[in-house]
């Protein structure tokens, strides 16, 4: 085991346990953003550099501070680390710079895309960045390419993240599709016109960070935030059949994987789940799926009352009492 | 019942001779009468009459086109999350190739709905825009109507008009007499 100082709160975790997910057992808001490490994706990380943070000491035995800022997300923990984040001014300097370097051949169309609204790099770009752009130059381009019926690539948006050349490799026995050139002309592609159909690709949709890999089947039908979340459940005998369906009207418009708070896929599911059940007669509903309040998509959807105490800054003692009592409700949680 | 301790108590006096004369109360009287039939009217002789808009006004929205006669509107659905009333509804669509020069983005609005009974003309619409496609016009206000379902506005009264003074229609050249044409067209649509 090892003991970690992270923003100055301490934190125990197992030898070999990387800082990022040190801090993630901390949670809340001192938790560095990643863009690109995904915790069932093995290899991951260490590329989008947005979850850099610095070591004020490297451990207990050779307390000096490491030179340069660290990626946290491939960095793993040694007992007597000292780590700053949100505390530390040439991180926080440093992230608006990953930002402004993200957002450089980032197409700024969100107003088309159909990621927007739970876009990572909207919110991190939101979170962390400036609001202006010093870039002038021309905007990369690429030629569009069609990878098959159910996946819209649109390369012009990737930060080349790596999230779905792994999960091809990982979750399925064939990939047919990775990255392809080198330094500004690295591009996601499958170098021989060729269609990504095998019965788990649909999950590089839930990956993308950004809206470089979207649901062709959803393409433009409704902007996320007009549509509602609700967690549904099937007999599935390729995958486990935990879906979120995000329904406009009595429509089931979208099929997606459950996510947890980091936006993480909690379990793959297949093709058919996906893209061809878009009935509720096929699915069991189990309730509407939480939303983080602060997201654009909980804009005009209701669930049962929940009281963010942090906001309400001086609350009565009686009420506080009431409160940890009765904790309010929060479904899907 | 005595309810609080503010009541007055009050006691009846026996009129005076002037009170009692009853005519220079009734004098008084008419003079503030004859007075507000020379003071400014506070109304205006409306449908002949109109009072001219505060520069702030904001009227009826309107859906503006680029330079080139594009709408500029992509569906974004800014404008409807941003919307108190809820009065926005649109439909998105792709742009299919060759209406380059009809829509400015990838995606555009197949249906756009303003339903102006319920909108409160807050203008957060306007400002929510990253398209700088709808504005609340500065002149214009939504006519009487006598169905309700007339205030729903869709695209065919939102879209601002061809400009004829482009002289160019969707890239094509127009000569000054079919921009006249257009023009005395355009002034005979309904509001």
């Amino acid at each position: 085991m090892a003991k970690i100082t992270f923003d100055g709160v301490e934190v125990e975790v197992p030898d070999g346990t990387t800082i990022l997910n040190a801090a993630r057992q901390i949670g809340g808001s001192i938790v560095p953003p990643a863009m690109c490490y995904y915790t069932p994706l093995k290899g991951s990380g260490g590329k989008c550099r947005a979850c850099l943070v610095r070591v004020a000491a490297g451990s207990a035995k050779d307390p000096r501070p490491m030179p340069k800022l660290v990626a946290s997300c491939v960095t793993p923990v040694q007992d007597g680390m000292i780590v700053e984040n949100t505390t530390s001014e040439q991180v926080l300097n440093v992230r608006k710079g990953i930002v402004e370097m993200l957002l450089i051949n980032h197409p700024l169309d969100c107003p088309v895309c159909d990621q927007a609204g739970e876009c990572d790099l909207q919110n991190f770009a939101f979170e962390h960045g400036v609001s202006t752009t010093r870039y002038q130059e021309e905007r990369r381009t690429f030629e569009k390419i069609d990878i098959g019926p159910l996946i819209q690539l649109h390369m012009t948006r990737c930060i080349l993240c790596y999230r779905c050349v792994y999960t091809a490799n990982q979750i399925t026995d064939n990939r047919v599709h990775g990255v392809l050139g080198r330094g500004d002309a690295a591009e996601i592609g499958t170098y021989i016109e060729n269609i990504i159909d095998n019965d788990f690709s649909g999950n590089v949709i839930d990956v993308c960070p950004v809206g470089a890999l979207t649901d062709k089947t959803f393409r433009f039908k409704s902007r996320v935030w007009f549509t509602k979340p609700v967690n549904a459940h099937r007999d599935c005998p390729k995958c486990s059949g935990n879906v979120v369906l995000w329904y406009k009207g009595k429509e089931v418009l979208r099929t997606t994987a459950r996510k947890d708070q980091y936006g993480e896929v909690k379990e793959w599911i297949c093709n058919e789940c996906r893209f061809e059940k878009k009935d509720t007669s096929d699915w069991t509903i189990e309730g509407p799926a939480h939303i983080e309040r602060s997201s654009v998509i909980s804009a005009n959807h209701y669930e049962l009352p929940v009281l963010n105490q942090s906001v309400v800054a001086d609350l009565p003692e009686s009420t506080q009492r009431e409160l940890a009592q009765n904790p309010p409700l929060k479904l899907g949680s | 019942m005595q309810l609080t301790n503010r009541a007055k108590k009050l006691e009846k006096k026996p009129m005076t001779l002037a009170e009692r004369a009853y005519l220079p109360a009734i004098f008084q009287g008419l003079s503030i009468t004859m007075r507000h039939f020379f003071m400014k009217k506070a109304t205006v002789r409306y449908p002949e009459e109109v009072r001219p808009f505060s520069p702030i006004f904001r009227g009826l929205h309107v859906l503006k086109r680029d330079e080139q006669g594009r709408e500029r509107c992509t569906a974004c659905g800014l404008c409807a999350v941003a919307c108190p009333a809820e009065a926005i509804t649109m439909v998105a669509g792709e742009r299919k190739k060759g209406e380059e020069s009809l829509y400015r983005e990838e995606k555009y609005a197949i249906s756009y709905e303003i339903n102006m009974l319920r909108c409160i003309f807050c203008g957060l619409c306007e400002e929510a825009c990253p398209k700088a496609a709808v504005y609340l016009q500065a002149d214009k206000i939504a006519p009487p109507r006598y169905e309700r379902d007339e205030f729903i506005y869709g695209k065919d009264r939102l879209v601002e008009p061809v400009s004829p003074d482009a002289r160019s229609i969707r890239g094509i050249q127009l000569t000054p007499e079919q921009a006249d044409s257009l023009r005395s067209n355009l002034a005979q649509q309904p509001v």
